[in-house]
């Protein structure tokens, strides 16, 4: 693999989306997104199926045309620009390699396109499969490949032309899981290398928490939030946000005064609910055994999971909630035992 | 010692336990390979054998050398010629309605409809497809009738319809059929990723066709081309009834060589023109066999 990938790398190019509306028949998809992605940025799409990711995406590589709004690339109106002139790279989520051409012949597909004379194609070819690490294999078919392989080859294609922006469609999704981790730093590690602006489709949160300058979270066909990883865990801007970004207990609990109180504890509140009874979301890491002298909540052990580096335990508590705390592997805690706990006093969002 | 300890393990797969289940594998294959042999490899053998024997039992290269009569290879070039045709004009139509169905949802009543109408009409060569031609195209049909009163005589050169120029319409009838059914699929396999992937990198429509579309369906095509090509090379029962008189393809002259009152003794004959349609077929399967594997890998 070669570590200074230049030829590839272009000055980067920024993409907003304003006002962006998508309907298919009936069925509105998008309603009036708007995104920005700073040119060298790596965004990423984050939502459960049917939200609305996979056709932004489309939208930005042009493999759809908008409702309404426009799609700017460098400030400049690309709404009704065909795929072919977007200048773009696009990986999807498995089996878009061409079946009868080779690895190299795949990654020289697009600059044939653009009249590359044959000998520089062949040697950018060549790049880009240095790039992703897998010169070696530039004669093989992609039915002779795994599937990483493939999804490589298929990266490799994407930049080999220079493109102006990279839109990633769930390309980890098909891959089995070892692979799935090793490619996802490949990615992230060639993106920061090449500068490249990249747009990437996922509905694995801990996929885009682990790769992306900021999290762009869809419902709906609508953004919910955009941030960075951390600061959609730890201040998620809407219950939305909250319960698909990292795991969470709903606990009942009082509001009022931009205060929660659950157990006896006071727990500080995101955004201004309305006073009243409510569920709060509480992190795993924010509920602990308690020490002497701290609120307690009285709760039984129903299960424990090792997970390597730590143990994730779910108790019941006495008036019958279940509460799922994260602790030290060592600390072991039998099924059945009573404990006491209590949560560490963080902002949490109110479920709606 | 050791091996005998391993091989006594429990749950370690011996030969006692695995001779029942291939037992049962080999009773359920067995009805189909008695039919296979009975119905397949044993007329072949003594069709080919029989070439080699004269009227009176006594062995004989004569039929063999038959073959090589010109008249016998007239008849040889005339059925590759119509079967070459068919196939072609066969597979060109039944590809080009592939690809208008392309779009269309299996579930749509005009995808079904097309699809049982393709499963029907593949299978309907033979008598009845013949009298179809007949009632509508022959010299007493309706529309030669209509024909003739608007001034046009499609017969002026002869009775081509029940010669070999007429074999080639029937045949084309159940030949598009044919082709919709086998190579729907391999138009079906192509992946709409392809044709986007090919416009993210800057492709057309065209590039999308000549680079990628026909270049993997050539397989495709190449083996239902090949397909047709058997089909009506060994077609007989349509012609049999369109052409009642003389031996314009080797069905024909196999039936003439069996049946014939005004030529006899020549029953042998028909062994050895069946062993040289054998060998055709065998060529013909084997580039279809060969083809289609490439297809298969191409597709997985």
């Amino acid at each position: 693999m070669t570590d200074e990938p230049l030829a590839m790398a272009r000055q980067a190019t920024s993409v907003v989306l304003e006002s962006v509306t998508k309907d298919f028949g009936t069925n509105r998809v998008l309603k009036d997104l708007d995104l920005t992605v700073e040119a060298g940025e790596f965004v990423s799409l984050l939502g459960p199926s049917g939200c609305g990711k996979t056709t932004a995406l489309r939208l930005i590589a042009g493999l759809e045309q908008v409702t309404a709004g426009i799609i700017r690339m460098d400030g400049v109106d690309v709404s009704r620009v065909p795929t072919n002139k977007r200048d773009i790279g696009m990986v999807f989520q498995a089996y878009s390699l061409f079946p009868h051409m080779t690895a190299l012949q795949n990654t020289m597909f697009g600059l044939q396109m653009r009249k590359t004379p044959r000998v520089d194609a062949h040697r950018q070819g060549m790049e880009a499969l240095e790039l992703v690490g897998l010169a070696d294999l530039a004669e093989r078919y992609p039915h002779a490949m795994s599937g990483g392989q493939q999804q490589r080859i298929a990266l490799a294609r994407a930049l080999v032309t220079s493109p102006k922006v990279l839109l990633l469609d769930e390309p980890l999704s098909a891959l089995d899981a070892q692979v799935r981790l090793q490619l996802r730093v490949e990615v992230r590690r060639i993106q920061i290398s090449l500068g490249i602006t990249t747009v990437f489709v996922t509905h694995d949160q801990e996929e885009a928490l682990a790769i992306s300058d900021r999290v762009a979270v869809m419902n709906a066909g609508q953004i919910e939030q955009i941030g960075t990883p951390e600061e959609l865990y730890l201040a998620p801007a809407t219950p939305v946000v909250a319960a698909f970004v990292g795991m969470s207990s709903l606990v009942r609990a009082v509001a009022g005064d931009g205060v929660a109180n659950a157990w006896g504890i006071a727990i500080p509140l995101i955004g201004n609910p309305p006073a009243g009874d409510c569920e709060i979301f509480v992190r795993p890491e924010h509920v602990r055994i308690a020490a002497d002298g701290e609120p307690v909540i009285h709760a039984t052990v129903e299960t424990s999971t090792f997970l390597g580096s730590m143990r994730r335990t779910q108790v019941v508590t006495d008036d019958g909630q279940r509460l799922t705390l994260q602790h030290a592997a060592e600390q072991h805690l039998d099924v059945g035992a009573s404990v006491n706990l209590t949560i560490v006093p963080v902002p949490v969002a109110v479920r709606e | 010692m050791t091996s005998m300890s391993q091989a006594n393990r429990p749950g370690t797969p011996t030969s006692r336990v695995r001779r029942p289940r291939s037992i049962v594998a080999a009773l359920g294959l067995a009805p189909f390979s008695i039919y296979v042999v009975l119905f397949l490899a044993l007329p072949t053998v003594l069709a080919v054998t029989s070439g080699l024997f004269d009227g009176k039992g006594h062995f004989t290269w004569n039929n063999f050398t038959a073959l090589g009569d010109p008249v016998v290879l007239r008849t040889f070039w005339a059925s590759l010629w119509l079967s070459l045709v068919t196939a072609a004009v066969g597979a060109i139509l039944g590809a080009v309605v592939c690809y208008a169905l392309i779009g269309v949802n299996p579930t749509r009543p005009i995808r079904v409809s097309v699809d049982a109408a393709a499963g029907v009409l593949a299978q309907f060569g033979g008598v009845m497809l013949a009298f179809v031609f007949i009632a509508t195209m022959g010299r007493n049909s309706l529309i030669n009738q209509w024909l003739t009163r608007i001034g046009i005589n499609i017969y002026s050169s002869g009775m081509w319809l029940y010669d070999l120029p007429g074999l080639i319409l029937p045949y084309i009838y159940f030949q598009v059929p044919l082709m919709v059914i086998t190579f729907m699929p391999a138009m079906e396999g192509l992946k709409p990723q392809w044709a986007e992937a090919n416009a993210a990198l800057g492709g057309t429509r065209w590039t999308f066709w000549t680079r990628i579309g026909l270049p993997v369906l050539a397989p495709s095509f190449m083996a239902s081309y090949l397909l047709l090509f058997a089909n009506s090379f060994s077609a007989y029962a349509t012609a049999a009834a369109l052409a009642s008189q003389g031996s314009q393809i080797v069905p024909l002259q196999i039936r003439a060589a069996l049946t014939s009152e005004t030529v006899l003794g020549r029953q042998n004959l028909a062994g050895a023109l069946a062993a040289g349609m054998i060998l055709v077929m065998i060529v013909v399967m084997t580039g279809y066999a060969t083809i289609q594997r490439r297809a298969e890998r191409w597709r997985s």
